[in-house]
């Protein structure tokens, strides 16, 4: 419990730091001023969301290799992280784009990348909230969150190819190689508090799901003793 | 039994349940007709117009029709409770899977064979010269179509609200099928038409991803 209040503390004095940082310290950006310190927020969601899918990839191809339940556990755990870093990242974009690029949405190669991914992890999780048997649910959905994996290059390279047959839309460019030194120090602390933040959520829900697995096979467990004729109550007061 | 010896009894069984009943491919064909004709609502069907949207439209449909004809390729099994008999059987997973996968690319060819000569008097496309070139395409993506679709057919079967739960699993899946489809036709469809080979290939390379997944994966799925 001590332990929970002082890494609880810490991770709060981390996510405070980073926003400092982000809105009071990062130098003023040459074009875009106040409104790109949104790309603090904005870039560290993305890497986490990112990091969190390919945890779903290596833990349903655990899961399928070994069949321990915790791989699954692990899978659910890390694709509810995932979604939530990616509606973070998809929140902030637009929020971002309409002030820089005009319009707060383009059909450009890595935005629909991401809102297609987006749609699959969500589809991964429905999958499982509809599939009712723990064994079934965990290797049915390990086999869509590899199909989903695999997906997601060719959905890059399809609307790349894609776009640079069409005319661009109106694009601003990437942050280039030549950022300040201080900007990258702060992106770095905003990118080790996100992950501050969602570690610990993704080890909080990943306990849980553990916990649910053992009250069903405990309560699964009871129910097959009360239907059994050779049951006899014991304890109670005859 | 060798797996293409299962495979090919499997898709005999499959076609002649279907060409008994023909439920699939009749409700197939006319939910793609109909959306067919919703689509000359949307813009005016002139030849040139029909040229900058008619693929689009082609493959929307025919990804709508898939993603709604695949689904009783294993819930019916399910229903009937012959999917542990099929698991019984001294065949491998991946006949079972490629026999339904057969079949499946049967029904959704048959369905484009009429779809197609259809669409193009509907929105004034002409199909002479193109037809072979044409073919290459409509197969490599309908091969891509029902490798997804019957994997997750097989996936969605054991789920409450598998109807509506096979689109939602299939179509963002198909995205990048749906683009290079669409790009691929398009050119055909073209004033001068041309078969792109950078479409073709990621038709090919998507195809192959897939269907080599579905081989490594298919014993996890049909498993008991």
């Amino acid at each position: 419990m001590r332990f929970r209040i002082i890494s609880t503390l810490f991770v709060a004095a981390l996510v405070f730091s980073a926003g400092y940082a982000a809105l009071f310290i990062a130098p003023d950006e040459s074009t875009m001023h106040e409104v790109q310190r949104i790309f603090y927020f904005h870039v560290p969601s993305w890497i986490t969301s990112f990091t969190a899918f390919a945890v779903v990839f290596a833990s349903n191809i655990l899961y399928l290799t070994t069949r321990r339940l915790q791989w699954d556990c692990l899978g659910v755990a890390a694709a509810e992280v995932g979604v939530a870093c990616c509606s973070i990242g998809l929140i902030t974009g637009p929020l971002w784009a309409r002030p820089v690029w005009g319009i707060w949405w383009t059909w450009d190669a890595r935005l629909t990348t991401t809102f297609i991914l987006w749609l699959l992890y969500i589809s991964y999780l429905l999958l499982r909230g509809l599939l009712e048997d723990p064994q079934k649910r965990a290797s049915l959905s390990a086999i869509f969150g590899i199909f989903a994996f695999l997906d997601v290059p060719l959905v890059y390279m399809s609307n790349r190819l894609w776009r640079t047959q069409h005319p661009q839309p109106v694009f601003f460019g990437e942050q280039g190689s030549g950022v300040d030194p201080t900007m990258s120090k702060v992106l770095l602390l905003c990118v080790i508090s996100m992950f501050a933040v969602m570690i610990p959520v993704l080890i909080d829900r990943y306990r849980l799901e553990k916990l649910r697995h053992e009250y069903d096979e405990l309560r699964l467990e009871v129910e097959n003793r009360v239907t059994d004729p050779r049951f006899v109550p014991t304890g109670g007061h005859a | 039994m060798s797996t293409t010896r299962a495979a090919a009894i499997l898709l005999a069984k499959e076609l002649r349940l279907e060409f008994r009943s023909r439920e699939i491919l009749t409700a197939t064909v006319v939910f793609s007709l109909v959306v067919i004709t919703f689509f000359s609502y949307v813009f005016e069907p002139t030849a040139a117009e029909s040229r900058r949207y008619g693929p689009g439209l082609l493959w929307i449909a025919f990804l709508f029709a898939g993603s709604l004809m695949l689904h009783p390729s294993f819930a019916r099994e399910q229903n009937n409770e012959t999917l542990d008999a099929l698991r019984m059987a001294p065949i491998t997973p991946f006949a079972i899977l490629l026999g339904k996968l057969l079949s499946n690319f049967v029904f959704m060819s048959l369905t484009e064979l009429v779809l197609v000569p259809v669409f193009a008097v509907f929105y004034n496309l002409s199909l002479a010269g193109i037809a072979g070139r044409l073919t290459l395409v409509l197969m490599l993506g309908t091969l891509g179509l029902v490798t997804t679709g019957t994997v997750f057919s097989a996936i969605s079967a054991h789920a409450r609200m598998r109807e509506l739960l096979l689109p939602l699993l299939l179509l963002p899946i198909l995205a990048p099928l749906l683009i290079a489809a669409v790009e691929a036709t398009a050119g055909l469809f073209a004033e001068q038409p041309a078969l792109d080979r950078t479409w073709v290939a990621f038709l090919a390379g998507f195809d192959i991803v897939f269907f080599s997944a579905s081989w490594l994966l298919c014993n996890f799925l049909v498993e008991e």
